[in-house]
């Protein structure tokens, strides 16, 4: 049997339907991260002895400009796809796996400093929620490598064989990365410089 | 956003991503330098955060194209959006009243009841 509404837009919501199902996946996700901010702001004011740490700011900056760098990269490969240069968006495709494979790389050296200061998440409540935060935050970066490298690779026959579904799966992982981008655009400053 | 545009319109999109992109990395430099800036706790917090904003509209407005999506993902967004506001202001309100707040009884000792 087919599956319905890959393609072509369902009349009741003007979308196909994995577009819908992404964006409500995002939805949730907005309340997740949402709890984790909001159980951050709470641990914080509730805390007259709350402790601060000053992380290592030019590693995060980099990271996030790592992270815009990859939300363009994978705007324009969508873009090249619906141009049909599948070699330009192999070009823009790659390059948001290597900018997030540098993004973890970063994590990780920036990881690997906190733990030889002795930082670890059970320090101080701040140490537990910047490890809670920015580790979800990385899973979901690594969760997005799985998906890129999937499709750059077994999955990219499907451009041969259904081209349109193909773009709209590069869509619907455009999105779902641009989201991932958006929640470090507001945990950069929240942890790091405030 | 959908597939029936025109060459020359994705062509037209893709010069508006790459001002969106100069727009986020300027917007990341004016954050770091505002950080190092002697300001109170309030301008500090209320500067990252609108400039965070900022960044995260830029990011919602083009990238994921919300400018012109269908009503569908609007009605979901406005609904995340009243769940999302309650998270944070359900728990923050509570730090405004004093229920659990702990409080001593005038002439009793800390740890004494008044059967005592």
């Amino acid at each position: 049997m087919e599956i319905p509404y890959t393609v072509e837009v369902r009349p009741d919501t003007g979308l196909y339907n994995a577009k819908m199902g992404i964006w409500l996946f995002l939805a949730s996700e907005v309340m997740l991260f949402g709890a984790l901010f909001s159980t951050y702001i709470i641990l914080r004011t509730g805390n007259p002895d709350w402790v601060q740490h000053s992380m290592n700011v030019p590693l995060a900056t980099l990271n996030t400009m790592i992270l815009i760098s990859s939300s363009v990269t994978v705007v324009m490969s969508w873009a090249s796809l619906r141009l049909k240069n599948f070699a330009r968006f192999r070009m823009y495709f790659t390059g948001t796996l290597l900018l997030a494979g540098g993004f973890m790389v970063v994590k990780a050296i920036e990881y690997n400093q906190e733990f030889s200061q002795g930082l670890f998440p059970w320090s101080d409540n701040y140490m537990g929620i910047y490890f809670a935060l920015t580790g979800l935050h990385g899973l979901h970066v690594v969760g997005g490598m799985v998906v890129i490298g999937y499709l750059l690779g077994p999955g990219a026959k499907m451009w041969r064989t259904a081209p349109e579904q193909y773009v709209n799966r590069i869509e619907c992982l455009g999105l779902y990365w641009h989201f991932v981008d958006l929640v470090w655009i507001f945990l950069f400053p929240s942890l790091y410089l405030l | 956003m959908g597939g029936h545009t025109s060459p020359e319109d994705i062509k037209k999109e893709t010069r508006t991503y790459l001002l969106v992109f100069a727009a986020l990395a300027v917007a990341t430099v004016i954050t770091v330098t505002v950080s190092y800036l002697d300001l109170n706790r309030t301008q500090a917090i209320t500067v990252a955060l609108f400039i965070a904003t900022i960044k995260g509209g830029l990011v919602a407005a083009f990238f994921m194209h919300l400018l012109s999506e269908e009503k569908f993902i609007y009605s979901v967004l406005v609904l995340t959006l009243v769940f999302f506001v309650a998270l944070f202001v359900l728990p923050i309100s509570t730090l405004a009243d004093a229920v659990g707040e702990h409080f001593v009884m005038e002439g009793v000792e800390h740890g004494e009841s008044e059967a005592h």
